[in-house]
């Protein structure tokens, strides 16, 4: 086994080389495997993978229309222990986040009271001026939440955004497991590790109970909205619906009838209770946002307004995951909970602020720089693998709209091994843990989506740009 | 069930037929250009080419010469040939995938399975000596599609509306076929039990698989009016016109009981339906095959369209 990284924590390896407890019941199994047989697993995980379909599909690019997420073998392990804490700062962080978008959304009083700056709302797309006093089904906003954790040491998590619009990802959280699961089986009767199966049986449940003052009925019907077969994650929206029993619609099957949205069926138009949509807010109601869209339904924003549907994430909940909010979230914690953040803030610099913007001017070769509106680390600048020309072009950038980003450090993400030619050799990975909220509760799925950086060194993770995924186990008492 | 769903079930499984028989099609004329000389084998090529309506954009790109490698790949893989079967392979695919969640994942996987080998198969020219192999392939996976169907789907809207996709457009196929080849189950003047005719006979046979089975039944005695009354009225034969209606029939009744009504697609059929119990094969030859064949064809479209209609297939 190679040594970890000086430089990073690795959660696999002490620095002597020596195995963590988290890792001891899986390198015992590990040691026990030929190098062979890993090899043979992998590629038989990839034709598994190619044969279901399990694919996402890479905008402007042709030739790859629908590309595999490389899958690694090594799992990602977290400790029952590291898990009760991490679920403790996440189930805080949440139900911070859905108090801060219903005040947003009413008094604003986190603006009154000074903490947060007015001018983060004016002018912000995320702000919808539509969704002002009303309150959704439930007082949920955010029914489904990714929480991004990076790692740099034996005790620090840290959050490093809030994914409250449409996280995506946890089709490959549940389809990692099965796979593990089909090829080591021996391995998890050595290991005990908590299911995530039950997920979508979850998913529906919580749906269910943010039905709509309209629905009559015991048992709402929930249907899962997809932009089309080209959309990147049209697999993950296909694999929840069928999982969930819910018919999966696109917005050419809807139709405003009787102040409800109805879906076209071979019997006619039915009515539907709560709909997951997996379309941004933009594209969801061409009379309220995007005139040009053929993605939505046109009205459903009237219907939403009404109490004849519920839109599930509430449509303007992205101001809540906006970078430019998310500097100021352990402010918002303890605002609306009254508590201490238990999971803190990577540090960030708001370069709006001028003192702020002088620094990462002056730093700009050791940060990390990101639009504040940006995702899939797209339009993302990173200094110590930047060349000085790649450098100056985004320092003009940076000084021609200041308010347009944020820098962080360069932090030394924690590494978990993956399998490669050579053996097992330490990658970067983040977490990216699935939360469910309805009026019964928060819901937190033991373990996520990790994402591990393929490339030596990289710290990019993302499926987009050459990352890969890794099944993340939370270790049972 | 969504209205878009029952669409991409249908068609789905219209594609996948449709792949079938133009692969059953091209072994067939295969077979008869291997027994001719040159000139003699590109009219058979060139005659496989007409039956599948592709002469005006195969000669756009490849001008008359008929020659078997260029027929054959045009049908199975050129880019300018929409119904190429890959191209039809491809659609049967992407509306799998619109319907994913309607289908077994046993359905799902035979179909992207098949897809996937496919593609491998046709990315590059194929070669004489490869055909049968890549006929083979298209055949196995219409099969083994089929199989999951058989074994793992639940019997409800879902599968009635794939069952109708594949028999409309099986029902359309052997007609096709009928269509272009009535002249062969003439009474000719010239020909009449030539070893020639006989060939010719065998190949209408051999284009829908029904060679075996019709010599079975006739122990080995081939004539014309036989072989059309063997397609068209033979309820036994998997691939004959009434057959395919008596599958229709019941996956429309299924559909009925389940939803407790008949539509407007239900007349339709029982008045075709009733042509199958009331005919003769020496009715429709005074009425004249080629009439008729038409006519089936005709009626048979419109069958399609009104299913779609009824069932709000689109808005």
């Amino acid at each position: 086994m190679t040594k970890p990284l000086p430089s990073s924590y690795d959660e696999m390896l002490n620095a002597d080389g020596s195995v963590r407890p988290a890792y001891a019941g899986y390198c015992q199994w590990h040691d026990e495997q030929t190098p062979d047989l890993l090899r043979r697993k992998g590629s038989e995980a990839e034709a598994f993978f190619r044969r279901t379909g399990i694919t996402f599909n890479v905008y402007g690019n042709e030739d790859a229309e629908e590309r595999l997420i490389p899958f690694d073998m090594v799992p990602r392990i977290v400790t029952a222990q590291q898990w009760r804490k991490l679920s403790r700062g996440i189930d805080q962080r949440v139900r911070a986040l859905n108090a801060f978008l219903h005040d947003l959304y009413h008094r604003q009083e986190i603006v009154r009271s000074g903490r947060l700056p007015a001018r983060l709302l004016k002018g912000n797309v995320a702000f919808l001026p539509e969704m002002v006093g009303f309150t959704p089904p439930g007082g949920v906003y955010t029914h489904i939440v990714g929480i991004d954790l990076v790692r740099t040491g034996e005790d620090d998590f840290m959050v490093l955004e809030d994914n409250a619009r449409t996280p995506s990802g946890v089709s490959y959280m549940l389809e990692n497991r099965e796979t593990m699961m089909a090829m080591f089986p021996e391995l998890f009767t050595r290991v005990r590790v908590r299911e995530v199966s039950d997920y979508p049986r979850r998913l529906a449940r919580s749906l269910a109970a943010c039905a709509p003052p309209a629905c009559k009925s015991n048992t709402p019907v929930v249907a899962v909205l997809t932009p089309g077969i080209y959309n990147s994650a049209y697999f993950e929206h296909a694999f929840l619906a069928d999982q969930m029993g819910a018919e999966l619609v696109e917005g050419s099957d809807l139709r405003v009838e009787n102040g409800r949205i109805a879906m076209r069926t071979t019997r006619g138009y039915q009515p539907i209770d709560v709909l997951y949509r997996r379309v941004d807010d933009e594209y969801l109601d061409p009379l309220t946002f995007n005139p040009g869209s053929v993605l939505g339904v046109p009205g459903i924003m009237d219907v939403y307004r009404g109490g004849g549907i519920t839109i599930a994430n509430a449509p303007g909940t992205g101001i809540a995951d906006d970078k430019a909010i998310y500097s100021f979230m352990p402010e918002i914690v303890e605002f609306y909970t009254g508590e201490k953040p238990i999971l803190q803030n990577v540090p960030t610099w708001r370069c709006s602020e001028a003192e702020a913007l002088k620094y990462v001017l002056d730093n700009l070769a050791d940060l990390v720089v990101k639009e504040v509106h940006g995702s899939g680390g797209y339009g993302m600048l990173i200094g110590p693998t930047s060349s000085k020309k790649e450098l100056a072009a985004f320092e003009a950038k940076l000084r021609a709209r200041p308010e347009n980003y944020i820098a962080q450090p360069t932090l030394s993400l924690s590494t978990v091994p993956i399998l490669t030619r050579a053996g097992l050799a330490p990658r970067h990975v983040d977490l990216r843990p699935f939360v469910l909220v309805s009026p019964n509760g928060i819901d937190i799925t033991p373990g996520g989506l990790t994402r591990v950086a393929l490339k030596k060194g990289s710290l990019v993770v993302n499926s987009s740009q050459g990352g890969g995924t890794k099944d993340s186990w939370v270790l049972d008492d | 069930m969504l209205g878009r769903s029952a669409n991409g079930m249908f068609w789905l499984f219209r594609y996948l037929e449709r792949a079938e028989n133009i692969s059953r099609l091209i072994e067939a004329g295969f077979r008869m250009a291997l027994t001719r000389d040159a000139s003699d084998a590109s009219d058979e090529w060139r005659s496989l080419i007409v039956t599948l309506g592709l002469r005006r954009a195969f000669e756009a790109r490849h001008g008359k010469e008929y020659t078997g490698p260029h027929v054959f790949n045009f049908i199975l893989r050129d880019r300018d040939n929409p119904g190429s079967v890959l191209a039809m392979t491809e659609e049967a695919r992407t509306n799998a995938r619109m319907v994913r969640g309607g289908i077994t994942r046993e359905v799902w996987e035979s179909v992207n399975d098949g897809w996937m080998r496919l593609k491998e198969a046709l990315a590059r020219p194929v070669p004489e000596t490869r055909l049968g192999d890549v006929l083979d392939l298209v055949r196995r996976q219409s099969t083994q599609v089929r199989g999951a169907m058989e074994g793992t789907m639940l019997r409800n809207e879902i599968y009635n509306f794939a069952r109708m996709g594949s028999f409309i457009e099986r029902a359309d196929n052997t007609a096709r076929i009928l269509d272009v080849k009535y002249y062969v189950l003439l009474p000719s003047v010239s020909y009449v039990g030539t070893s020639l005719d006989n060939v010719q006979w065998e190949n209408v046979l051999r284009s829908v698989a029904g060679e075996r089975a019709y010599r079975w039944l006739n122990a080995g005695r081939m004539d014309p009016r036989g072989i059309a009354e063997f397609l068209i009225l033979d309820g036994r034969f998997p691939r004959s016109l009434a057959f395919c209606y008596s599958k229709l029939r019941s996956n429309l009744a299924s559909l009925a009981r389940e939803y407790g009504n008949e539509m407007h697609c239900h007349e339709i059929l029982r008045d075709a339906d009733c042509q199958f119990h009331q005919a003769t094969i020496e009715g429709i030859f005074e009425q004249g095959l080629h009439e008729f064949i038409g006519k089936f064809i005709r009626a048979n479209t419109a069958l399609a369209l009104q299913i779609q209609r009824d069932y709000r297939f689109t808005e």
